[in-house]
């Protein structure tokens, strides 16, 4: 089974990185609002029960790829 | 009775690179530094564990956040739970906050610059083994190079760290990369690991502009020194 699992900066954490985005974005003459810069984490698991690997990449998320201080995470399982 | 000098592990992670300065400036001030490789399961017979500055593990997913996981690091959170003196400078400060032996986290500078020059910073507190030559106000000057020094803290947790008086040093003047309050420096409730961006081991030596990293690292040594002595008499 694979899971993707997003990483963002919490809802009102400064994102410098993505301030940076946005104001290339707009000299490129794209109206943009606000950029938010986060990460994707694509995972090969060897559960093939969803509940089962939700609750491990859950765990994973915990552990090490999100920071909970500054990091909102969301998991995505697919086949 | 011959004095031992005092021993102070130094963790070599992959990336650390302030290693070899930090040893350096042990020697410098009277005290012996034992490289530890990160691999180790078991600290040796030392007074105080220094987490150097570098880029371990590349700075891969968030700085500190794999070196985090080395072996070695279960046992500096079994020293620093007994009690054990430990300093983070750099990368061993974000490797610290990650391992949630100090609050906070440190992020990308505000100013997405890496940053590499001296800063001042006010001495808030003397009353900790890292700090205790120092005088409460004195302004200090150490460099910082980082691209990843700003720390933060959710409104409740800085509240927090305040009110127990866990900030050690924050930036006069010239904050360097948007920390909250300032910060430079903090140690944990119970003042035993102490973490901060700035380098007291490039500044031992009056010739590479500043002298007064060294306070920080004597102090330590002076703490370590205590330690021992106390440990004898009993």
């Amino acid at each position: 089974m694979r899971a993707t699992v997003l990483v963002r900066p919490k809802a009102g954490i400064l994102d410098p990185q993505g301030q940076a985005i946005e104001g290339s974005l707009r000299q490129l003459g794209f109206a943009v609002g606000e950029a938010r810069v986060g990460r994707v984490v694509d995972l090969q698991l060897d559960a093939s029960d969803p509940v089962a690997a939700r609750a491990e990449v859950e765990l994973m998320c915990e552990q090490l790829l999100a920071n909970p201080l500054i990091e909102s995470y969301e998991i995505e399982l697919g086949a | 009775m011959i004095e031992r000098r005092p021993r102070v592990a130094v963790v070599v992670f992959p990336g650390s690179n302030d290693d070899g300065d930090a040893a350096w400036a042990l020697g410098a001030i009277g005290a012996e530094a034992d490289l530890v490789w990160h691999a180790e399961t078991e600290l040796p017979d030392v007074g105080a564990v220094i987490l150097p500055g570098g880029f371990s593990y590349g700075d891969y997913l968030r700085c500190g956040a794999i070196a985090r996981f080395s072996p070695v690091m279960a046992a500096v959170g079994s020293f620093a739970a007994d009690g054990g003196l430990v300093l983070g400078t750099c990368n061993g400060f974000q490797i610290l906050c990650e391992a949630g032996l100090l609050p906070g986290v440190l992020r990308r500078n505000t100013s997405m610059r890496y940053v590499c020059r001296d800063v001042t910073l006010r001495v808030e507190r003397t009353d900790t083994p890292f700090t205790t030559r120092c005088e409460e106000g004195q302004l200090l000057t150490m460099p910082v190079k980082h691209g990843e020094g700003c720390w933060f803290a959710d409104e409740a947790l800085l509240a927090e760290v305040e009110a127990r008086g866990q900030v050690v040093l924050r930036y006069e003047g010239d904050n360097p990369n948007g920390s909250l309050a300032d910060i430079a420096g903090i140690v944990n409730a119970e003042g035993n690991v102490f973490g901060l961006m700035p380098h007291p081991e490039h500044a031992v030596d009056s010739l590479t502009g500043s002298a007064d990293g060294a306070l920080v690292l004597a102090s330590l040594v002076d703490a370590i020194r205590d330690r021992l002595s106390v440990g004898t008499a009993v």
